[in-house]
């Protein structure tokens, strides 16, 4: 599938915004990535298995937060690092929808 | 010489001639990530361990092994053990490093925030839990886990390593006191007698102290200078009372600050940075007037050295790692202020010289030698 990266993690893909990866959960297409360009799982998944606070995922446009969240073969993975700062927070947005924090 | 600068926006090198005199500052390395600190080790003095991460993301930490030319990432960061239920503890940044015992090549140990030891055996790239600490069913206690902690984080410093015996070892924790290991830290015990706590209910207190920053004299290990939130002090081993020589300080000055620097030869000489430690704790240079102040007698007395600081208007900060000697003769002490600015002895603090400007936040800086 399409796994879209975002700027702060470019440096492990060799400045491709645009990987492939296979694996049918979010947390199987993470080891994948993994495989492919070591490190960069845990820039984004800590040692407890819990997605970093600004990391966020979105499957299709979907958000999907746990790592058990199933992958098809042709969709797309887009993961976004959210920017806060300031006094209040600026999120990013999939390209389809707005990611709105609870 | 050259200086490894750890800021809040990268690391930045300051190289200088052979006499200290003049200085060109390199970089930045790593723009726009946090650097926590720098250090070449003594064993292979190519060899820098830097301790990083980016606002955004999780931590790492980069290794270089020629001289800080080019970085790579280790193959496996400090991180804690994996709880089955996930609850476990996590690793928000490496904030302390120390180069192993001389007999160790490629030992190093890490202190992390939440508090926590890590150790390497080959110079970084890989590193294991020292679950003799981390899995201490006491730590929990020792580390106030669950309240509130410093601004940044409560975080594990200090981390000493017995020149004569690798198997000795101290560990500072802010907060959580001072602990202290003789079989290379499968156990540890509080060593923290003497010491002031203010914010503890128990004036007595066995642990939970914020000793900000330790350091044994090189040429008398049993030695250990330390500046504690609360006050400046000494302890000789194998005594366990530390003695607060931060007393001997003028009371408008304070003996409230984050570093410490022992001299490289005297074991009687040591510098502080005092800052304004009264009402809500703004830890600036007392009345805006930078100053340090040196012992050369153990403790019995302070001298205050200004020469070359600003005399008003200078509310400088000066975090724990960001003070530092040279083992140079006469002595060099380099410092780094929040605001950006690095200033230089080469006389043992007698006069200083702004050797660098206009970087970010600074958090640490470390002496290194050229290969």
């Amino acid at each position: 599938m399409t796994v879209f990266i975002p700027t702060p993690l470019v440096s492990y893909t060799k400045n491709r915004r645009q990987v492939t990866a296979n694996g049918g959960t979010l947390g199987e297409v993470l080891l994948d990535l993994d495989r492919q360009f070591p490190g960069i799982r845990f820039r984004m998944i800590d040692e407890q298995d819990g997605v970093r606070q600004h990391i966020r995922f979105f499957i299709n446009g979907d958000a999907a937060m746990k790592l058990d969240a199933a992958l098809m073969p042709r969709d797309e993975l887009q993961i976004i690092c959210a920017i806060s700062g300031g006094a209040g927070a600026c999120w990013g947005s999939s390209p389809t929808k707005q990611f709105v924090p609870a | 010489m050259q200086l490894l600068i750890g800021t809040r926006k990268g690391a930045f090198f300051l190289d200088s001639d052979k006499n200290r005199r003049k200085w060109t500052t390199r970089g930045p390395v790593l723009l726009g990530q946090i650097v926590n600190h720098i250090v070449q080790d003594p064993r292979q003095l190519n060899v820098f361990l830097m301790a990083a991460r980016p606002g955004h993301l999780g931590p790492t930490l980069m290794r270089s092994t020629n001289s800080g030319k080019t970085w790579k990432e280790s193959s496996k960061p400090p991180a804690f053990a994996k709880a089955e239920d996930g609850s476990g503890r996590v690793v928000k940044h490496v904030f302390w490093l120390t180069p192993g015992h001389a007999s160790e090549r490629g030992v190093w140990y890490a202190g992390t925030s939440p508090q926590g030891l890590f150790r390497t055996e080959d110079s970084g790239d890989t590193w294991q839990s020292v679950t003799g600490f981390n899995d201490h069913p006491l730590r929990p206690k020792w580390c106030n886990d669950g309240e509130e902690g410093p601004p940044d984080g409560a975080t594990l410093h200090s981390i000493l390593v017995d020149p004569r015996d690798a198997r000795h070892m101290y560990i500072g924790m802010s907060s959580g006191g001072m602990f202290e290991s003789t079989d290379q830290g499968a156990s540890w015990a509080p060593l923290n007698k003497g010491c002031a706590a203010d914010f503890l209910p128990d004036p007595n207190a066995e642990y939970g102290h914020d000793p900000h920053c330790v350091r044994y004299s090189p040429v008398n290990p049993d030695r250990l200078y330390m500046q504690n939130h609360c006050g400046v002090y000494r302890l000789d081993r194998p005594g366990r009372l530390w003695d607060r020589i931060g007393m001997k300080l003028p009371k408008k000055i304070g003996d409230i600050g984050f570093g410490i620097v022992v001299h490289p030869r005297d074991d009687q000489s040591a510098w502080v940075f005092p800052m304004d430690g009264t009402t809500v704790w703004p830890r600036t240079s007392p009345a805006g007037k930078p100053a340090l102040y040196v012992t050369r007698n153990a403790g019995k007395s302070w001298q205050r050295q200004d020469k070359g600081f600003p005399t008003e208007n200078a509310h400088w900060t000066v975090k724990r790692q960001a003070i530092t000697g040279d083992s140079e003769s006469p002595a060099g002490i380099y410092l780094g202020t929040t605001s950006g600015e690095v200033w230089a002895s080469r006389n043992e603090g007698e006069s200083w010289a702004c050797i660098g400007r206009h970087l970010p936040h600074i958090y640490s800086v470390e002496v290194a030698r050229k290969p």
